[in-house]
């Protein structure tokens, strides 16, 4: 255990991590000033891979930004392609045909077990353990190659359209599927074993990080962030879209507050996340997957929009203002890890580097989702 | 006289040899190994199942630039490397591979293997300090630390055994366990003490403390790569990194040879000496029982995530250290008894 010490501010180094640094996955960049191995302060610096992607979509016709949302978060970008979807319907008021709804929620969630499965295989390696790494890329493999086969992509997904879907899913998708839920739940059986239960793991997450509730209401923390401190919000429930409302399914949530609990959470979301995509595919019913009914041009009225999705990582919401032309007026995207990283702070002071990392790791950052 | 240095100068030839040979394809077999336990082949593609990587490798690593970044202490950052690889190859001259394989059968050969075990700590410390990187210059004060943490159960642990054989002869330790695997010295029944339960454990503190003297997983903390990204080998590259790495592999040897002497029975045959050629007394046993060792190392690398530093030097003060100081005071006891 650490214990608090008394930090010295005038015997402070400061310690550069990142923008390259195996532990921040991408070009997050931390100024840590440091007394010995404990953490004084750390300072995060953004806009490494900034892109400007909301300027992008003062430009753009609203077809023509439908990719960038999975340029956002590469890793669940079908959701950030469901957010941008639902506000455009919503603004434009086009009715989606209920077999694109339930097609949608399968790939949504079967993008939320991709992303949870890089996250656990690389929270994983941040704690020395590589092994894990590649038995969560083998099953992430599995959905690569099912959401390939009807989105045509395999990471930066450009699968929903304003009403619809690109594509149908074809019966070979959904015996696929259905032999996916059978081996995932296997393997998460096997996670548990190897990963979740082990002695060194649990040391080194169990009171470590902690994040209170109070902490995150402050910081709009959302997702398993919110939901490992207690929090129950979870953007499905709470704010329901698309077909969730018909699905049985739980929210898990734990009062644990530290790594431990965040770990839990996701590891739980998996599971649940099986079980809609099961309930869905029984439920599919028949039908197009494209309204009869689409303008032309999408063209929403003027006016001030908004819609939320529940990405991997939390609440992804998503404001649009239109003047009625071709192009949005402004469009505001409010992702997750941005609230979730400025945590970070405030929570590792008085961290060793170990720790602190640790619990970096267990906010599961995405940067270019961050820094759009 | 000029025999005796010919000899010296043979054996640390053939240590050389013994040593790169090891380093090269012990790196082959963790890859191999690290691929036997993530569902994939390892490396492939140069040579049979991927035999030839290891000179392929070596190759690649002599005719890279090396590159000594400004600002460095350059005779220190120059030394470090090969003060990291000679302790390694000068341990093995004591290091008895049967009877009659032994560079110099040296009387006080384990103090020689912890003096220059004890060197090799500091090159890390030196490389660390030398290279004038924050991120090395912590590494080096956690190598230093956990050097100084597990020598101690270490050293306790060896006295236990030295104190029942009588002897800082290797070659008179592993004589005195040649009657089968029942004699060897992990067992708790001894013919010197008696019953000693503690023995067992005994074994198990040294084995992890050759796992944390070598810095490997799940101790590798001195270069914990995402905390501290190299730790105190950052600012190194070409032959400097290499010598390094194969410092780090020989010290895996040594360490797995260390095991086996004191507490497996160095060269023995498990079975006692049965005359007939697998099963006699042979060095083939010897190498048998290292590379066991040397393959749980690996097993046990690609298993367990890293502990922390605390973590680490809590084992080693709180359990390790008592422990071992037990089993000494209760085998001196039971020496008495018996």
């Amino acid at each position: 255990m650490s214990q608090p010490i008394e930090l010295q501010k005038d015997e402070t180094f400061v310690l550069n991590v990142g923008p390259q640094h195996p532990a921040t996955h991408g070009v997050l960049r931390v100024k840590m000033t440091m007394d010995g191995e404990y953490i004084y302060k750390a300072e995060t610096v953004l806009g490494y891979i900034h892109r400007m992607h909301e300027k992008m979509a003062e430009n753009r016709t609203y077809p023509q930004y439908m990719p960038n949302m999975g340029r956002l978060d590469y890793l669940s970008a079908m959701a950030f392609n469901h957010g941008y979807a639902l506000v455009v319907e919503r603004a434009c008021g086009i009715e989606v045909p209920e077999r694109a709804e339930y097609i949608r929620v399968i790939t949504v969630e079967l993008n939320r077990i991709s992303s949870h499965l890089v996250w656990l295989g690389a929270y994983v390696l941040d704690l020395g353990g590589f092994t894990p790494l590649m038995y969560c890329f083998d099953d992430r493999e599995q959905i690569l190659d099912l959401l390939e086969s009807v989105t045509g992509s395999r990471l930066t997904y450009c699968y929903f359209r304003f009403g619809g879907l690109y594509n149908d899913i074809d019966d070979e998708f959904i015996t696929g599927t259905r032999a996916f839920i059978i081996r995932m739940r296997k393997e998460l059986k096997m996670y548990a074993k190897l990963v979740t239960g082990n002695i060194i793991l649990m040391k080194r997450l169990q009171g470590h990080g902690i994040i209170d509730k109070d902490m995150c209401q402050r910081y709009g923390a959302t997702g398993p962030v919110a939901r490992g401190s207690g929090l129950n919000y979870d953007v499905r429930k709470n704010e329901p879209y698309s077909v969730y409302p018909e699905l049985d399914f739980d929210i898990p949530v734990n009062d644990g507050c530290d790594s431990y609990a965040r770990y839990l959470v996701r590891m739980e979301e998996m599971e649940q996340s099986l079980r809609i995509i099961e309930q869905a595919l029984d439920k599919l019913p028949e039908g197009p997957v494209n309204p009869e009914k689409k303008p032309k041009l999408i063209k929403p009225p003027s006016g001030d929009y908004y819609a939320a999705v529940e990405t991997a990582r939390g609440n992804f919401g998503i404001r649009l203002v239109s003047d009625g032309g071709k192009n949005a007026y402004r469009l505001k995207l409010r992702s997750p890890t941005y609230s979730n990283m400025h945590l970070f702070d405030e929570a590792c002071r008085g961290m060793l580097l170990a720790d602190a990392l640790a619990f970096m790791g267990s906010l599961d950052l995405v940067i270019p989702e961050m820094d759009r | 006289m000029s025999l005796t240095l010919l000899n010296v100068v043979l054996a640390v030839f053939i240590a050389i040899c013994f040593v790169g040979a090891n380093a090269a394809y012990l790196v082959w077999c963790e890859r191999k190994g690290a691929g036997f336990y993530q569902r994939r082949p390892g490396p492939m593609e140069n040579g049979w199942w991927g035999l030839l990587q290891p000179p392929i490798d070596g190759v690649k690593l002599m005719t890279k630039q090396l590159l000594i970044p400004g600002g460095v202490d350059k005779a220190i950052f120059m030394v470090a490397p090969v003060l990291a690889m000679f302790p390694a190859l000068i341990s093995f001259v004591t290091i008895p591979f049967s009877d009659n394989i032994v560079a110099h059968p040296i009387d006080v050969g384990v103090l020689v293997i912890f003096a220059f075990a004890a060197l090799g700590g500091m090159s890390l410390l030196v490389a660390g300090w030398g290279s004038r990187n924050k991120y090395s210059m912590i590494s080096s004060v956690r190598a230093v630390s956990q050097t100084v943490a597990y020598e101690i159960p270490l050293l306790i642990t060896t006295i236990t055994i030295v104190m029942i054989s009588g002897s800082l002869n290797l070659g008179d330790i592993v004589q005195q366990q040649l009657d089968g695997f029942l004699s060897w010295n992990v067992w708790p029944l001894h013919k010197e003490v008696g019953f000693n339960l503690l023995m067992p454990v005994s074994f198990l503190i040294l084995f992890v403390c050759s796992v944390a003297e070598t810095n490997r997983a799940p101790f590798d903390l001195g270069e914990a790569e995402s905390e501290l990204v190299a730790g105190f080998h950052t600012e190194y590259s070409s032959m400097g990194f290499g010598l390094f790495f194969m410092g780090e592999y020989a010290n895996i040897v040594i360490g797995s040879c260390l095991i086996t002497i004191l507490f497996l029975g160095g060269w023995s045959c498990p079975f006692g000496d049965l005359g007939i050629f697998p099963f006699t007394h042979n060095v083939g046993w010897f190498l048998l029982k290292i590379y066991l060792i040397i393959f749980v190392f690996i097993w046990i690398r690609w298993t367990f995530p890293r502990t922390t530093i605390y973590g680490l030097l809590n084992l080693s003060w709180k359990y390790l250290i008592p422990i071992s100081l037990f089993n000494l005071l209760l085998t001196a006891g039971l020496l008495k008894v018996f």
